[in-house]
C-alpha cells in the first residue's frame, strides 16, 4: 500500500496535492485526508471540484462524500446520505435542513494544477449566511 | 279438553319482577288476544322491572327512571297487576296459592318463578362491615353512591376502593367506582380477568386496557380478611401479597339462584342450585314454571339475560297452548366494560377436541382476537374478541359453519382498515415522532399556504424524523390542495415534471438508458437525491445492466452504491441472502467465521437472515469475497428491491403443512431477487392456513391450500400495517408464478415513488378488482408485456457483489480515502456490550479508555 499523505505539518494556508483529478468520478464524491482532517471532494458535471467537510453536521458521521450529487436551481449540491439534508457545494450552506436548524458545512479552497487536485485551508464560515440565498 | 270460555279466565302469578318477568308479561299480553290470562307480578324491589344490565349507567348521571324497561302501558293494562315492594314468602302447591310478605294469599292456576339471583358474598371475616357492598340492584348502587359521596366530603384524599372479583360483574363495578372518582383496584382469584369468558391472551389484553384506564389489577390472589375501623371497612388482607388500605369494597364474585321458595315447596333444585325445569321451562309440578337466572335448565343456571328472554317466550307460548322448547343456551356475550369491548362466543375455550386457534394480538392497540376453528381450519367453532368486537356481529352467526379460505380475514373487517388519509379526523396523530396531527397538516396547507411537501415539513416538522409518516403527510397535502382547486402536480422534483409512473413509461417506450439522456430530454438541471435514485431504479427495473455501470453509479444512494446498509456511525452492514430462510450448517459456520474474523456485530433479522454490522467501507469487498467463496450472494437489505421471501417449514416437516412452502419461497426469492421497484418488496409463503410465515403481512403472500395456493397482495408491516387481500384462490404453481410476475411488474410500471403495494392498490382506480382484471384477465391487453419484462429481469439477473468483485474499476469505490484507500476512518469507536462491539455513544466518546478503536479489535468481555 502506498500512502502519500499531505504533510500534516504544512502551514494551513498552502495548497496541498491530494490526488489526480482522474481519480475523482464525476458526480460522486471521494473522501480524502488533508492534514489529518477528513475532507469530502466532489467533481461535478462541469468538471468543477469542490471540497467540504467529510463530517455530516447532523449525524456526526464522516460520510458526506457518499451523498448524492445534484443541483438545486443554479447551486451544485450534495445530500447527506444519513438524513438527507442538502448543502450548496460552493458555500457549504444548508439549503434543505429537513425540519432541523440549518447547519452549514465547512468548505475548503481547491485548485487544479496539471491534472492534480490541491486542497487548501478551510474558508471562514459566514455566520450570517441565510440558507437558500445564493 | 273443553273449549275455554272467555269467562274462564285463569290467573297467572309471577314471582319476581326482574327483566325476565317483564319479558314474560310483555310476550303474554302481546299474544293473548282472547284475554285468557290475568297476571299478577310480585315484585320485591320497590320499583317496576328495570334494566339491570344497564345498572352501571346509574353512575353516569342517569336517574333510576331512565333504567325503566319499556313504557308504563304494560302496567296500566287491566289484566296486569304489578305489586311493588311485595315479596312472596311461600308457595303452597297443593292449594295453588302464594303467600306474600304482607300476609296476603294469592291463588294461581299457573305460577312462574322468576326470582333471579342474589349476589354471592364470600365468607371472609369483615364482610359485614359498613362500606362493603354487593352490586345487583338499584338500591345497592344508590347505597354505594351515598356512602362514597359521604366519605368524599369527609376525607381530604381520594376514596380508595376495591372490587373483589375480576369477572364481568366485577369490571362493571370497577367502572362504577371509577365514575365515582374512586381510586380502584380489582382483585381476582383466577390468574386472569374474566376467567369465564376469555382465555389467558384475552385476559392479558383486557388487563392492559383496564390498567390504561387507571384501574389497578391484582390477579391470582384471594381476599383473606377485611379489617375494620370503628365498624367501617379500612383494609384488606390477601392470601398473597401486600395488604391494602381501602374505604369501600364491592363483592362481585358471582351470583346464586334465588331458589329458596322452590326448595321450601319441595321442588327439585340443581346440584349448584336453581329450580330444575324441563325443555319447556316447567318443573315437575305442571302448574309451576321457572325462568331466567333462577331456572336450572339443561343442567345449569344461565347468568345472562338473553337465554332468560328465550325462556320467557317459551312459557308465554306454552301458557297459550304452544309447544316451544328451549333451543340450548348461546352463552355468547358482547359487552362494553369500562368502555372496553369484550365478546366471547361459541366454543371460546377450544374445549372440543382438535380445535385450532387463530389469534391476532396487538398489545399496543390493546386488541386481542381469537377464533377457534375445526382441525381443518375451515369451520368456526367460537372465539374471543377483546378491545375491538366489531367482528362479533358477523362471526357469531357463523359458528358451526365454514368461514372460507381465510378465517383471519374476519378479524379484519373492511371497515377496520385504517381510514384513507383524506378522512382522518383532525385530531388523529399523523407524525408520531413530532406529534403532528392531521389537523395541523391541513392547517399548514389551508392557512399557512404550504403547497408542497417541503413546505409542510418546514412548517409542521411532520415527517422530519423517521420519515415513515411521509406518505400520509403527502396524501393529506394532496387532498387539501385538490379540495382548494389547486392542480396537484405529480412532478417528481424540481428537475422532472413527470411522475415516477410517467417517467417509467417514457424511459421504457423510448428505450433510454442513461441519466444524462433522460434528464436532457425530459428534465432540467443535474438531478438530486430524489430523482436520481428513481431513475436508477427505473433503469435497473428495465434490466439495462449493472447498477454501478458508468454514470449509473452516480444515481445510487450510498446503500446501493456500496451494496450494503449505511449505519449511524458511517459503517455498513452486510446481510447475506438466505433464500426462504433455509441455510446449511456449513453456511452458518461460514457466516459466523466471517463475522468473527472482521469483528462484526451479529444479529438475526426480522426477515429470516443474519445481519453483520460494523463493516468499514474498505472492508466490504474482502467480506464479500469470503461470502461469495462460500456460495452466498448479495442480500438486498438495502435498495428498493426484493428483500426476503419469508417461509414456514411447510409440508416437508410440519404435520399440518399441505404444500412445500420452503421450496416455493426459495423459487420466488431466486426469481425476484434484484428486482428494483418503487419501494421495497417482501414476500411470504405459508404451508397451510395456520400462516406461520405471516404471509398476509407481506406485499405478496402465498398460503398453501389442499388444491394449490391462495395469493394475497398488498400487505405490509411498518408504519401503517396492512393485511394483504385475497387476489386469487387455489392456483397451481405455474399460474401462481405468472400472476405474481404480472402483479409485481404492473406495480413496478405504475406505482409512485416510495409507494408500497398496499398504498398503490388503494390508490389505483378501481382498486384491487381493477388490478385483478389486469393481472388475471389481461383487461388492458398488456399481459404479454408484463410477462416479457419479468422474463427479461429473470434472465439478466446477476449477483451484484460477485460482479463488483470482478471489476477493478468498481472496486476502486471502496477505498476509504482517495489518497489513503486502506486507512480506516479513525473516528469510528466501539464499546463491548453482551460480548459484541457496538458504536460508542457521544458520552462514551468523551471519556477516554472505554473505546475499542475499530471493529477488528478483539472485544473485551
Ligand atoms: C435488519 C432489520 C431489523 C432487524 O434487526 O431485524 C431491519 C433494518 C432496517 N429497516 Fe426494516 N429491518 C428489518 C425488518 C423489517 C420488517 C420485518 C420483516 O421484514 O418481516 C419490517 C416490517 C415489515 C414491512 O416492511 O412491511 C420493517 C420495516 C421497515 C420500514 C417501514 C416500511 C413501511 O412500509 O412502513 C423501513 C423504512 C422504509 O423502508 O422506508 C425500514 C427500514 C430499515 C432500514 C433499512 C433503515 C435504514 O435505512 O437504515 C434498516 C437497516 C437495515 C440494515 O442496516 O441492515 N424497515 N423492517 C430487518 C431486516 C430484515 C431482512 O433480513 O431483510
Ligand atoms: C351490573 C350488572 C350487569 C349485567 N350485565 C349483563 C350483560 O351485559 N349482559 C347480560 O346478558 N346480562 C347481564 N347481567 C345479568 C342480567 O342482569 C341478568 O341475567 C338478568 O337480569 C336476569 O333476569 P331475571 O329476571 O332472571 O333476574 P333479576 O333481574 O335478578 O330479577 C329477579 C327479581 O326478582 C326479585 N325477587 C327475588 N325473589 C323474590 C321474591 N321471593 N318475591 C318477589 N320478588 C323476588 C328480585 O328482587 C329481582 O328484582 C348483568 C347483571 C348485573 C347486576
Ligand atoms: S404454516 Fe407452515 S409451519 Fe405453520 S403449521 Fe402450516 S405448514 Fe406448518
Ligand atoms: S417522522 Fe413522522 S412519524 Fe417519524
Amino acid at each position: 500500500m502506498t500512502v502519500n499523505l499531505p504533510d500534516a505539518e504544512a502551514p494551513a494556508s498552502t495548497l496541498l496535492e491530494v490526488c489526480p483529478l482522474k481519480a475523482l468520478s464525476t458526480e460522486r464524491g471521494a473522501a480524502a485526508l488533508v492534514r489529518g482532517v477528513q475532507v469530502a471532494l466532489f467533481r461535478t458535471f462541469d468538471d468543477q471540484v469542490y471540497a467540504v467537510q467529510q463530517q455530516d453536521p447532523y449525524s456526526g458521521a464522516n460520510v458526506m462524500s457518499r451523498g448524492i450529487v445534484g443541483s438545486r436551481g443554479e447551486a451544485p449540491t450534495v445530500a447527506s446520505p444519513m438524513y438527507k439534508q442538502v448543502f450548496d457545494l460552493r458555500t457549504g450552506a444548508c439549503l434543505d435542513p429537513v425540519g432541523k436548524d440549518p447547519r452549514p458545512l465547512l468548505t475548503y479552497e481547491v485548485a487544479i494544477q496539471d491534472g492534480i487536485v490541491l486542497v487548501g485551508a478551510a474558508r471562514a464560515v459566514d455566520a450570517n449566511h441565510v440558507p437558500g440565498a445564493p | 279438553m273443553a273449549m275455554l270460555e272467555p269467562t274462564a279466565r285463569q290467573h297467572l302469578v309471577v314471582v319476581g319482577g326482574g327483566m325476565v318477568a317483564r319479558r314474560l308479561v310483555d310476550a303474554l299480553r302481546a299474544r293473548d288476544d282472547a284475554g285468557r290470562w290475568a297476571v299478577t307480578v310480585l315484585c320485591e324491589e320497590p320499583r317496576a322491572p328495570y334494566d339491570r344490565v344497564a345498572l352501571t349507567s346509574y353512575f353516569t348521571g342517569r336517574h333510576p327512571e331512565d333504567l325503566a324497561l319499556g313504557g308504563q302501558d304494560l302496567w296500566d293494562d287491566p289484566l296486569v297487576t304489578l305489586r311493588r315492594g311485595v315479596a312472596a314468602r311461600s308457595v303452597e302447591r297443593q292449594a295453588r296459592t302464594v303467600t306474600t310478605a304482607d300476609g296476603r294469599t294469592l291463588a294461581y292456576d299457573s305460577l312462574v318463578l322468576a326470582t333471579g339471583s342474589y349476589a354471592a358474598v364470600p365468607p371472609v371475616p369483615g364482610k359485614d362491615l359498613r362500606g362493603a357492598f354487593v352490586y345487583r340492584t338499584i338500591d345497592d348502587v344508590a347505597d354505594l353512591r351515598a356512602y362514597v359521596e359521604g366519605l368524599r366530603s369527609e376525607l381530604d384524599r381520594p376514596v380508595r376502593g376495591a372490587v373483589v372479583g375480576g369477572g364481568l360483574l366485577g369490571l362493571e363495578a370497577a367502572g362504577a367506582l371509577r365514575a365515582l372518582e374512586v381510586d380502584t383496584t380489582v382483585v381476582e382469584f383466577a390468574p386472569r380477568l374474566m376467567p369465564l369468558q376469555v382465555d389467558d391472551g384475552g385476559g392479558e389484553a383486557l388487563r392492559r386496557l383496564i390498567e390504561n384506564l387507571g384501574v389497578r389489577v391484582r390477579t391470582g390472589t384471594a381476599t383473606a380478611r377485611i379489617g375494620g375501623d370503628r365498624g367501617r371497612v379500612a383494609r384488606m388482607e390477601f392470601t398473597e401479597g401486600e395488604p391494602m388500605d381501602v374505604d369501600v369494597v364491592i363483592f362481585a364474585v358471582g351470583v346464586r339462584p334465588r331458589d329458596e321458595l322452590a326448595r321450601a315447596a319441595g321442588l327439585e333444585v340443581g346440584e349448584r342450585g336453581g329450580v330444575v325445569v324441563d325443555e319447556g321451562c316447567r318443573t315437575a309440578d305442571p302448574a309451576v314454571w321457572a325462568i331466567g337466572e333462577v331456572a336450572c335448565i339443561q343442567g345449569r343456571c344461565l347468568g345472562l339475560v338473553a337465554p332468560g328472554y328465550t325462556m320467557a317466550e317459551i312459557v308465554a307460548d306454552r301458557l297459550l297452548g304452544g309447544e316451544g322448547t328451549f333451543p340450548g343456551a348461546d352463552l355468547s356475550t358482547k359487552l362494553k366494560l369500562l368502555g372496553v369491548d369484550v365478546a366471547s362466543f361459541g366454543d371460546a375455550f377450544a374445549k372440543e377436541a382438535g380445535g385450532l386457534e387463530v389469534v391476532i394480538s396487538d398489545p399496543v392497540a390493546g386488541v386481542y382476537k381469537k377464533l377457534v376453528m375445526s382441525d381443518d381450519a375451515r369451520t368456526l367453532r367460537g372465539g374471543i374478541l377483546v378491545g375491538d368486537a366489531t367482528a362479533y356481529a358477523a362471526l357469531r352467526p357463523m359458528v358451526g359453519r365454514p368461514l372460507g379460505a381465510d378465517p383471519a380475514a374476519y378479524l379484519l373487517p373492511e371497515g377496520s382498515a385504517p381510514a384513507p388519509a383524506g378522512d382522518l379526523p383532525d385530531d388523529a396523530a399523523v407524525c408520531s415522532c413530532n406529534n403532528v396531527s392531521a389537523g395541523a397538516i391541513r392547517c399548514a396547507v389551508v392557512d399557512a399556504g404550504c403547497t408542497d411537501l417541503a413546505g409542510v415539513k418546514a412548517c409542521t416538522r411532520a415527517g422530519t424524523s423517521c420519515g415513515s409518516c411521509l406518505p400520509l403527510v403527502k396524501k393529506l397535502l394532496t387532498t387539501e390542495l385538490e379540495k382548494s382547486g389547486v392542480e396537484v402536480s405529480g412532478a417528481l422534483c424540481e428537475h422532472f415534471d413527470l411522475s415516477r409512473a410517467q417517467l417509467f413509461d417514457v424511459v421504457r417506450v423510448q428505450g433510454l438508458t442513461t441519466f444524462s439522456d433522460i434528464i436532457g430530454r425530459h428534465g432540467r438541471g443535474r438531478g438530486c437525491d430524489i430523482c436520481k435514485p428513481v431513475v436508477g431504479s427505473i433503469l435497473a427495473s428495465l434490466g439495462t445492466g449493472h447498477i454501478l455501470d458508468g454514470e449509473r453509479a452516480t444515481l445510487q444512494d450510498t446503500n446501493d452504491h456500496v451494496m450494503a446498509n449505511l449505519q449511524k456511525d458511517g459503517s455498513y452492514s452486510v446481510v447475506p441472502r438466505i433464500p426462504g430462510g433455509e441455510v446449511t450448517p456449513e453456511g452458518l459456520i461460514a457466516i459466523g467465521e466471517v463475522a468473527r474474523e472482521f469483528g462484526l456485530y451479529t444479529k438475526i433479522t426480522g426477515g429470516q437472515r443474519i445481519d453483520l454490522f460494523g463493516a468499514r467501507i474498505e472492508q466490504l469487498p474482502k467480506i464479500w469475497k469470503r461470502l461469495v467463496d462460500h456460495g452466498f450472494e448479495s442480500g438486498h437489505a438495502y435498495g428498493k428491491s426484493l428483500r426476503t421471501v419469508k417461509s414456514c417449514v411447510g409440508s416437508t416437516w410440519c404435520r399440518y403443512g399441505v404444500q412445500d412452502s420452503v421450496g416455493l419461497a426459495i423459487a420466488l426469492e431466486l426469481r425476484y431477487r434484484g428486482l428494483r421497484s418503487p419501494h421495497k418488496l417482501k414476500l411470504g409463503v405459508s404451508g397451510c392456513a395456520r400462516e406461520c410465515a405471516e404471509a398476509r403481512g407481506k406485499d405478496v403472500g402465498v398460503i398453501a391450500t389442499d388444491q394449490g395456493w391462495n395469493l394475497y397482495v398488498g400487505g405490509n408491516g411498518g408504519f401503517t400495517p396492512r393485511h394483504a387481500q385475497l387476489l386469487a384462490e387455489d392456483l397451481d404453481t405455474e399460474a401462481l408464478v405468472r400472476t405474481v410476475d404480472r402483479f409485481l411488474m404492473y406495480y413496478v410500471f405504475t406505482a409512485d415513488r416510495l409507494q408500497r403495494t398496499a398504498a398503490w392498490v388503494e390508490d389505483y382506480e378501481g382498486g384491487l378488482d381493477a388490478i385483478r382484471g389486469v393481472v388475471l384477465d389481461d383487461s388492458l391487453g398488456i399481459g404479454a408485456d408484463l410477462d416479457a419484462a419479468m422474463a427479461a429481469h429473470v434472465d439478466s439477473y446477476e449477483d451484484e457483489w460477485a460482479a463488483a468483485l470482478e471489476d477493478p474499476e468498481k472496486l476502486r469505490r471502496f477505498g476509504s480515502f482517495v489518497n489513503a484507500p486502506e486507512l480506516p476512518d479513525d473516528s469510528l469507536a466501539y464499546v463491548a456490550e453482551r460480548g459484541q462491539a457496538r458504536p460508542a455513544t457521544d458520552s462514551e466518546r468523551r471519556q477516554s479508555g472505554v473505546l475499542i478503536a475499530g471493529t477488528t479489535l478483539e472485544v473485551r468481555r
